[in-house]
């Protein structure tokens, strides 16, 4: 079906490992295909993106990114609205293939495989590349189901309990939650509702969790225990964060990548990469002035 | 001294309303309440004329006894039976063809291709085509003709499944858009197929809004008369049907029927089936308001 070769995901132990050896390809981060020139980085590359071309019929949305992300590292994509930050990250597991007359093309290599490449089955990076949406959206089904759903639908039948407490757990929320699994899902906070959905995402015990603005409906309290989950999550899991909250960026995440929209000559918006670098760099010495002007409050 | 303080030299004063508007708004109000006057009145005489008629005759008797030709001993067995039989046939066609149609058209055809929304359009036209119609079509094609089925309740069954498919499509594809998307991605992003999206989140969330649906069709073809007599079914029925091939005759039929015949008994007959016609069809609506109220999600 695919040429993702992979242990069998969904039957092992529940705590999850490195990601399988024989997909990982350890490549240096090639610190020219980064604008900005970080500092060289020994860490595994999880996603090598290079002159990646977003597409919504005719319109252009994203053009031209080259990023890449290293593995259990936190990667912010930070910038305005409209600026293509989601619809890049929806490139990172294939959602925007959902999307009527969504078209990418550039490489997206994950673990040294291209992810568009003809061979590979979409479901299959999905349940490889997890995602955690802006609302919380559990399924109107127990607490247990919203977590056994993943499992369940990769065939798993046994040894769901172990693995709806394990996900749970991860996602801090077992002990709140533990006395009343067989609950509607819709009745927790919107904080546990996105925790819950963090769990489902762990449940299917995925090698990389993508996150599209997970705090944007939550109070600062159920926010900033998403964020303390997420560096937790980070020695596990690599995690790429679209926010739209700078401080949020800046505490939690390893590198930051800014992204804006450009006005071309035709008038079109188009989303870029602007800048790519450690989140330090980025937020204390940028280089372009663009990004300075982004996180001062310039513009934005 | 207070934070706020009333400033009412600051503004305009408020303009009194004019006699002439306040007439027009008056008048318009009559004209509301006289058209909603004249929807109650009506609907209240034809009630009290039925159960005025009827309810001397109405017991257990219409569904105890067949019919007769002596209006004091006849009864609706054969036709409530026949009733049960039919529906049952229309629910078994309608309901899975239409929520297959309805599933199509909303997760799978393409929204911005010219034929999904033609024949989109030619669906909700279909929903208003007269049942005569459908009786012709069961006539040429079903009754006789391909088929050749006969007057049969399997006829009727699927006569009125054609009628009301419409109908069922319809409601399943609201009940399915209804369905918020951010359910539909979250399913795929943890690996689910379209498949298992579809049967795993979507139908069970769409299942209260697919059943009123499907329960608003079925009394819709409760009702009908005029295409299963078009098909040949009979009015005189003397035993109920016991496989898909027995003659029937329905209800609304058999109203039809007595309704006909110049005896006293009958007129009162026709009245107690419209009775116990109605009873059936408040007892179905009954059911899809408390299905609605009961299982509608609230997201």
């Amino acid at each position: 079906m695919v040429s993702m070769e992979s242990p069998d995901l969904g039957h092992g132990d529940p705590v999850r490992s490195a990601p399988p050896a024989d997909i990982v390809l350890t490549r240096e981060m090639q610190a020219e295909s980064v604008p900005g020139a970080p500092e060289p980085d020994t860490r595994q590359v999880v996603f090598d993106i290079r002159g990646l071309d977003v597409h919504y019929g005719p319109v252009l949305a994203v053009a031209e990114v080259d990023l890449a992300v290293a593995a259990r590292e936190i990667t912010a994509l930070i910038g305005p609205s409209g600026c293509g930050k989601s619809t890049f990250l929806r490139c990172l597991n294939r959602m925007n293939d959902l999307i009527p007359g969504a078209r990418v093309s550039g490489s997206v290599l994950y673990h040294g495989l291209e992810l568009y490449g003809p061979q590979i089955d979409p479901v299959e990076v999905r349940r490889r590349i997890g995602m955690v949406f802006q609302k919380p959206n559990p399924f109107p089904k127990s607490i247990y189901d919203n977590v056994a759903f993943g499992p369940r639908v990769n065939g798993q039948r046994r040894g769901l309990d172990d693995l709806v407490e394990h996900a749970l757990a991860r996602a801090a929320l077992w002990d709140e939650v533990k006395d009343k699994l067989k609950k509607s899902a819709l009745a927790l906070s919107g904080g546990q509702q996105q925790r819950l959905c963090i769990a489902r995402a762990l449940a299917v015990e995925p090698d990389v969790v993508l996150m599209d603005e997970p705090c944007s409906a939550l109070d600062p309290i159920a926010s900033s225990r998403i964020e303390d989950l997420m560096v937790e999550l980070k020695r596990d899991y690599t995690i790429v964060i679209v926010t739209h909250n700078m401080q949020q960026a800046a505490r939690v995440s390893d590198r930051t990548a800014f992204f804006t929209a450009e006005i071309r000559e035709s008038g079109a918006r188009v989303g870029v990469l602007v800048e790519y670098d450690q989140t330090e760099t980025i937020f204390t010495s940028p280089s372009d002035p663009r990004t300075e002007g982004y996180i001062t409050g310039r513009f934005g | 001294m207070s934070l706020l303080e009333a400033d009412a030299a600051a503004v305009t004063p408020l303009p009194r309303q004019s006699t002439g508007k306040r007439l027009a708004d008056r008048a318009f109000w009559v004209v509301l309440f006289v058209s909603f006057g004249v929807a109650v009145v009506g609907l209240v005489a034809l009630l009290w004329y039925v159960f005025d008629t009827g309810w001397p005759a109405f017991g257990g008797r219409l569904w105890r006894r067949f019919p007769s030709l002596d209006p004091e001993i006849a009864g609706a067995r054969s036709a409530v039976f026949g009733t049960i039989w039919v529906l049952g046939i229309t629910a078994a066609l309608a309901v899975p063809i239409g929520i297959g149609a309805a599933v199509y058209l909303e997760e799978f055809a393409s929204h911005d291709r010219w034929y999904t929304r033609w024949i989109a359009l030619n669906i909700q036209n279909l929903a208003g085509v007269p049942s005569i119609v459908y009786g012709i079509l069961g006539l040429a094609f079903i009754a006789r003709g391909p088929l050749g089925l006969g007057p049969t309740v399997l006829t009727g069954g699927m006569i009125l499944a054609l009628l009301v498919l419409p109908i069922v499509i319809i409601a399943s594809r609201e009940a399915i858009r209804a369905v918020p998307p951010s359910i539909r991605d979250g399913s795929l992003a943890l690996g689910a197929t379209r498949l298992q999206t579809v049967r795993r989140q979507l139908l069970p969330a769409a299942i209260p809004g697919i059943a009123t649906g499907v329960i608003l069709a079925l009394s819709r073809a409760i009702g009908e008369a005029a295409p299963l007599i078009m098909i040949g079914a009979f009015t005189y029925v003397p035993f109920n049907p016991t496989r898909l091939d027995s003659k029937f005759t329905v209800l609304p039929i058999q109203i039809f029927d007595w309704i006909g015949r110049p005896q006293e008994g009958f007129t009162q007959l026709a009245a107690a089936a419209c009775i116990l016609l109605l009873i059936i069809l408040l007892f179905m609506n009954a059911l899809a308001i408390w299905l609605r109220n009961r299982y509608q999600q609230r997201w």
